[in-house]
């Protein structure tokens, strides 16, 4: 279960997130939804765990241990994947090595046994495959020249492989064309299960016709200002934020 | 079987052969009073039972060293720091040191040395070899050697000490030595051409290709050449041939001032590929300590369609001062000059290369990769010359430097001339950081500051690295993450 405290959060010193509350229990698929500047970014950002985001007050604890108190590799290697909304260039760097180290990194976490570059090539090959995938994009430099879509694929597969537990993805949505958004939704709705909770952080309700949510919030202001089920996303997106952002006003 | 037979009497032989000098006994003898004046030049000269013509060469450097260098003094136009040099105040000629003098064991050497062994994984009697241990004889490179040498000699390849190649092929030497680096060149070749001590000499035959690559960690007789090696490396017409020079394991030294030459001479259809991974001692945290390394490289494309490859790897030394360069005189001859530059905490490297297209349709290539950190500062120095006969001669140059932390140095300087109107030359620069974004996307993926700085760094080298030769290459990935650790803090 993920459960946010009264999150505060600014930003080179001004106030984002003024007092964010929100549970999602183990297994579920939540949305959050919210206009421009209303603090989603900041939100996966700082659960993630990048530096300038700077928690003022509140916690963040996932199966009851506080994220704030944990680096941001070891937010990564306990099961956090967080899928950017831009994903970074890594020149000279294969798409295979880079997620080869990231694999390795979790697993010697774990305790396990490094895997080696050609069991690494079948398992990413199978995953491509799973998705849709041009096995190529594997040899490709990381994000070097992908277009959004490639991108957004790419940030799916890393997901896939690193199989991790607690998912936040950053407006992945956004920009995408339907095959795109496609694959970005059987990604997500292949890794939905049991013990697996994932935040959707989106604009649209495009996504989430195709990843349909167990639960949709609403953030305005920095906090969550309503709650509901999927059908909240259908109304947002006939009436717009307009009636939420002046009740957070 | 006879390999066998063959490497048991070679060991044997050497063995014998080093109690026969008795070191021990005469250690004293054995070197040169301090400083340096003719009577050094004559008495190394001597020492070495060198034929009259090359006392001359050397007498002639000497005194275009007393008279020209020493006056003006060290070149000032590289950008380095350093104290002047004294140059009366070293020795110019030791005997290699005897079993007596080395460290008994791994336990009387610097504790640090050997963690870095380990870090690199370094086997555990070769790490007795580089840090000078006494040891009767190192069995395994002793036979690699031998097996090399009967495959070599069957080919007609020669590949050995310098000393050696004036007693056994004075002819060859004679013709070559000093016609690419002139003994007058620069103060550091000139002092070099007056006082090397000895160093390596390679010579592939008209159509050989060189089946291995010779590499000096292979090379018996090497020890205490350091200082002011002098390298000549001549690939007859048609011939190819790979040199790699240094060794990834940090290297114990106690001479300050390096002062190395190393000359190539490819003649028609011949290539040569001369690949360095320099990690001389670069000196504590504070600055202090380190050695100064001051290298003439320089290759000439004699003949047509030749071709002449720099690679280099550069993470040691407190101060680097090196040009490796190709002279394209033969028509269609090729250039090219791949580097990565690595300064951390107080080191200065200025580094570069310099093309000289004087043949039609000649092609160069410039790769410089340097990478800062802590506070050093890292120069890239380049030349590309285009002398008027050089028709459609081409050139590209890119220079990227990345730093790490905001205390650190990258600066680019290119010198570009162009006389021949058919030319083209391209030029690209660029200076960049480690970007948050970048640290944090891998972070986010599970790696740490360090390992995702290390993947960022080893992407911007890899252009290099991939031409390296492979074995090569994995090292110097392990070097570059031992080079910059502590970096990131």
């Amino acid at each position: 279960m993920l459960e946010i405290k009264g999150l505060h959060v600014s930003v080179q010193g001004s106030v984002i997130l003024n007092g964010l509350d929100l549970t999602v229990p183990e297994g579920e698929v939540h949305a959050i939804m919210g206009p421009n500047g209303s603090g989603k970014s900041t939100l996966s950002y700082t659960m993630a765990g990048r530096e300038g985001y700077v928690a003022t007050d509140g916690q963040i604890l996932y199966r009851g241990v506080n994220l704030l108190k944990m680096s941001p590799e070891d937010r990564a290697r306990e099961g956090m994947f967080m899928a950017f909304q831009y994903p970074v260039e890594i020149p000279g760097v294969s798409v295979l090595y880079f997620l080869k180290a990231a694999l390795n990194a979790h697993r010697k976490h774990r305790g396990e046994k490094e895997v080696d570059a050609i069991e690494f090539l079948k398992l990413a090959r199978s995953n491509a495959d799973t998705l849709g995938m041009d096995h190529e994009m594997l040899n490709r430099q990381v994000n070097m020249g992908f277009s959004g879509g490639e991108k957004k694929r790419c940030e799916i597969l890393q997901m896939a492989i690193l199989q991790p537990q607690l998912l936040v993805l950053d407006e992945t949505d956004s920009g995408l064309d339907i095959d795109a958004l496609k694959v970005v939704a059987k990604g997500v709705n292949n890794l939905r299960s049991e013990n697996r909770t994932i935040l959707l952080i989106t604009h649209y309700q495009r996504l989430l016709s195709h990843v349909v949510p167990d639960k949709v919030h609403v953030l305005s202001g920095g906090r969550i200002v309503a709650s509901g089920g999927k059908d909240l996303a259908l109304t947002l997106e006939r009436k717009g934020y307009a009636e939420f952002s002046t009740e957070a006003a | 079987m006879a390999t066998d037979t063959d490497t048991l009497a070679a060991t044997q032989r050497l063995v014998d052969s080093e109690y026969g000098y008795g070191f021990v006994t005469e250690v004293e003898e054995d070197r040169a009073p301090k400083g340096l004046n003719e009577g050094v030049v004559r008495y190394i000269s001597a020492k070495k039972e060198e034929p009259q013509w090359l006392l001359d060469w050397r007498l002639r450097a000497f005194r275009a060293w007393e008279e020209r260098y020493l006056p003006a003094g060290d070149p000032t136009w590289a950008k380095l720091r350093y104290p002047p040099i004294n140059y009366q105040d070293a020795f110019y000629y030791a005997a290699p040191k005897s079993q007596a003098d080395r460290p008994r064991s791994l336990d009387e050497v610097d504790p640090e040395l050997l963690k870095t062994y380990d870090k690199l994984g370094i086997p555990l009697h070769e790490r007795e070899v580089l840090a000078g241990v006494a040891v009767d004889a190192v069995f395994d490179s002793v036979s690699v050697a031998t097996t090399y040498k009967a495959a070599l000699a069957e080919k007609g390849i020669i590949f050995c000490a310098m000393s050696e190649a004036v007693r056994e092929h004075s002819d060859l030497v004679k013709k070559y030595l000093g016609t690419v680096v002139p003994y007058s060149d620069n103060s550091f070749a000139t002092l070099n051409s007056a006082v090397f001590s000895d160093g390596t000499f390679v010579y592939v035959p008209p159509g050989v290709r060189c089946p291995m690559e010779l590499s000096t960690y292979f090379r018996i007789n090497a020890e205490n050449t350091g200082q002011f090696e002098r390298t000549l490396v001549i690939a007859d017409k048609g011939s190819y041939v790979s040199y790699l020079e240094g060794c990834t394991a940090p290297m114990r030294d106690e001479n300050q001032l390096h002062a190395a030459v190393v000359e190539l001479v490819a003649l028609d259809d011949a290539e040569i590929k001369y690949s360095t991974v320099q990690n001389w001692y670069p000196g504590n945290k504070h600055g202090e300590g380190g050695i100064y390394n001051f290298v003439t490289k320089r290759g000439a494309c004699r003949g047509r369609n030749s071709k002449i490859s720099w690679t280099q790897v550069e993470t040691g030394s407190a101060i680097t001062w090196k040009y490796p360069s190709c002279i394209l005189q033969g028509d269609n001859s090729v250039g090219e000059f791949y580097s990565v530059a690595v300064t951390n905490n107080y080191q200065q490297a200025d580094t570069g290369t310099k093309m000289i297209h004087i043949g039609a349709n000649t092609r160069s290539t410039i790769i410089s990769k340097s990478i800062s950190a802590g506070h050093a500062q890292n120069t890239y120095r380049g030349l590309v010359r285009i002398q008027p006969r050089a028709h459609s001669a081409r050139n590209f140059t890119q220079c990227d430097g990345l730093l790490l932390g905001d205390r650190c140095g990258a600066h680019t300087v290119p010198y570009i001339e162009v006389k021949n109107s058919g030319a083209r030359v391209e030029h690209e620069a660029s200076t960049s950081r480690i970007s948050d974004d970048q640290l944090f996307y891998c972070m986010q993926r599970g790696l740490g500051a360090e390992d995702g700085v290390n993947l960022i760094v080893n992407g911007f080298c890899k252009v290099v690295f991939q031409s390296l030769p492979m074995e090569f290459a994995v090292e110097a990935q392990k070097l570059l993450e031992v080079s910059l650790e502590g970096s990131i803090g």
